[in-house]
């Protein structure tokens, strides 16, 4: 118990009183990481279960190991397929070749290695940026900083293209964590998701880097549209000319953000929040049944202007940030709706949208984030109207 | 009087900004502060309507019936605001089109009405028109500012004058596109908000609720 024995040491000099007391925050975030928290609820109800905070956000992070996998096999496979017409630079070409790992797009290590050589750089940005962010509202605000922002650095990273400049990641997560979450009082109290908050802000002050088809395949020169920007201008059946066949979409070898391509291994993720119940059913079933009703009758009413009309549901799921947004965003508790009828309402609203954005509004070819934040800034009125109800239904009972 | 004119001049800056403390005045906030130059021309438009309208309004305030005082407070802001708007058509057209609705919707500013409803219905002339001076300033003081964050990083300018050279004309800045989207302006004000409640503690609003714990036996 050395590390222990260590934290009991210095502890007396954070805690109140002592000479760094101005820095507990820091003291406990660090203490707390490694060990249980050891406060507990005093007030009452209490309700005992090992399921705390951070055992969530810890939960949250694994399911997305198979995203983060995937995702960087992924950034590789298209990086090193789209090399065998242009030629390799940069520092990330001179570091792999010094190490001798080469560019086959057939070799699974190469790929990933490739793709961890996009990932890491975006990923320390965002936890040195967020750290400081987090570390100072913890310090002049004095709340704990909380292993949420684990999550938030995690997801953000996830949904970032692996083309993002680090200094507009650096940004993004900054004006996400102070404007999305910080500002309405830190973890527990955001209202909107601060990964999303910080990507949507990236989205609409720097479109060159944030869409189009130049950026999701990280080589210079190189465009690779997704395959939502595909069909949308020429219909599903120019998916298969592209390459983009139903099951790559659905493992996930197909151009996009670092983490999202994957639905099947979203897929994974999920049965691991469902099966922990850190994620509730009640949000991924009316999420699910919103986009597919709505998708459904967008098939049913068709166009002759408008391919995406034709868009069959289960293409839906697969393209763009739909399965990564299903599972990680729109389960995150604290912005989600709290009452068990509005959770199904909640995962509606956000699957209609998704649908809607993606087909109906012509400048925006993929409508997940905006879909997201949109129920996001609903949930409490969705809410409110569900107590109401309760409330007049059992007055109702009572006469 | 409790106020001496120089009160009246300097509090609407910061102490009682009729924006960031009284919330008025947000849309054209928004509107037109994309560029430096419009919302500049915007601001002195704003406090010559609020100063004169104050005025006017305040000499003839014995007179005005009070079930019919608002409609008579609109004659006189509209008719100002109508002079303005010719003035601008005439010496400044370029900037009046970029303006266009908005020089007409002066009239419906909140910060003209109110001062005209709050101050200048009870008191003299003059110290109205240095009322309507002051928070006029007060208004055109945080265009400045939003303008200024939206124009410099939004387009790398300062009334048109490139101050940081954008990459579209081969310099090493990317503009940030969204902060010449009106929403941007939102942020800009809250943060302008928070930075002067920070600031001024005592204008920090008493909070509606209070959470209360209950202490364990």
């Amino acid at each position: 118990m050395g590390v222990r024995s260590f934290f009991d040491r210095i502890e007396p000099h954070f805690v109140k009183g002592g000479r760094y007391e101005r820095y507990f925050p820091m003291y406990e975030m660090v203490e707390s990481f490694l060990f249980t928290p050891k406060t507990v609820t005093t007030a009452a109800p209490h309700a005992r279960s090992y399921v705390d905070m951070k055992r969530i956000m810890t939960y949250v992070v694994i399911a997305t190991i198979p995203c983060i996998i995937m995702g960087l096999y992924n950034v590789g496979l298209q990086a090193n397929t789209a090399l065998a017409d242009f030629p390799a630079t940069g520092w990330r070409a001179a570091l792999i070749e010094f190490f001798g790992i080469g560019f086959n797009p057939q070799n699974p290590l190469a790929n990933f290695l490739h793709g961890l050589l996009y990932f890491l750089p975006i990923y320390i940005t965002t936890l040195v940026v967020g750290g400081i962010w987090e570390v100072l509202f913890a310090t002049v605000r004095r709340h704990e900083v909380n292993e949420g922002f684990l999550v938030t650095s995690m997801l953000y990273a996830l949904i970032m293209p692996a083309t993002t400049p680090l200094w507009q990641v650096a940004l993004g997560i900054s004006f996400g964590v102070v404007i999305g979450k910080e500002v309405f009082g830190g973890t527990g109290k955001n209202f909107l998701n601060p990964a999303l908050t910080g990507r949507a802000f990236l989205y609409f002050a720097y479109p060159a880097q944030m869409s189009g088809d130049a950026i999701w395949v990280p080589v210079d020169g190189f465009t690779g549209a997704t395959a939502l920007a595909v069909t949308a201008a020429d219909g599903v059946q120019a998916l298969a000319a592209e390459g983009l066949t139903w099951t790559s979409s659905f493992i996930g070898t197909i151009p996009g953000s670092i983490g999202e391509t994957s639905t099947l291994a979203c897929l994974i993720g999920l049965a691991f929040l469902l099966v922990t119940r850190i994620a509730n059913f009640r949000l991924v079933l009316g999420c699910l049944g919103g986009m597919i009703g709505f998708s459904l009758l967008l098939n049913l009413i068709g166009s002759d202007s408008n391919p995406m009309f034709a868009m069959p549901w289960y293409w839906h799921l697969v393209v763009g940030g739909y399965a990564f947004g299903l599972v990680f965003m729109v389960t995150e508790p604290v912005s989600a709706s709290h009452t068990n009828v509005g959770r199904y309402i909640y995962g509606a609203l956000i699957g209609v949208m998704v649908v809607m954005i993606r087909v109906i509004n012509p400048a925006f070819p993929e409508g997940m984030m905006l879909a997201i934040l949109f129920g996001n800034v609903f949930a409490p009125l969705i809410d409110h109207f569900v107590v109401q109800a309760n409330i007049k239904r059992r007055a109702r009972r009572n006469v | 009087m409790a106020q001496t004119k120089r009160e009246l001049l300097i509090d609407p800056m910061v102490d009682n900004n009729p924006i960031t403390l009284q919330v008025l005045g947000i849309c054209s906030a928004l509107a037109v502060t994309s560029s430096l130059q419009v919302a500049f021309v915007m601001s002195i438009a704003v406090t010559l309507v609020t100063a004169f309208s104050s005025m006017f309004i305040s000499m003839i305030r014995n007179q005005i019936p009070s079930s019919i005082r608002i409609i008579v407070q609109m004659v006189i802001i509209a008719s100002l605001v109508i002079m303005v708007d010719q003035v601008l058509k005439a010496y400044a057209f370029e900037i009046s089109k970029t303006l266009s609705v908005f020089v007409g919707l002066i009239i419906t500013n909140c910060i003209v009405m109110g001062r005209a409803e709050a101050f200048a219905m009870k008191n003299p002339p003059i110290a109205s028109f240095v009322d309507g001076i002051g928070n006029g300033l007060g208004y055109g003081l945080i265009l400045m500012m939003v303008g200024v964050i939206r124009e410099l990083f939004g387009a790398g300018s300062l009334f048109g004058v490139t101050i940081l050279e954008t990459v579209n004309n081969g310099g090493w800045y990317v503009p940030n596109g969204m902060l010449l989207l009106p929403p941007s302006a939102f942020f800009i004000i809250g943060l302008i908000i928070w930075a002067f409640r920070t600031l001024k503690p005592e204008q920090v609003e008493e909070r509606e609720y209070k959470i209360q714990v209950v202490e364990a036996h």
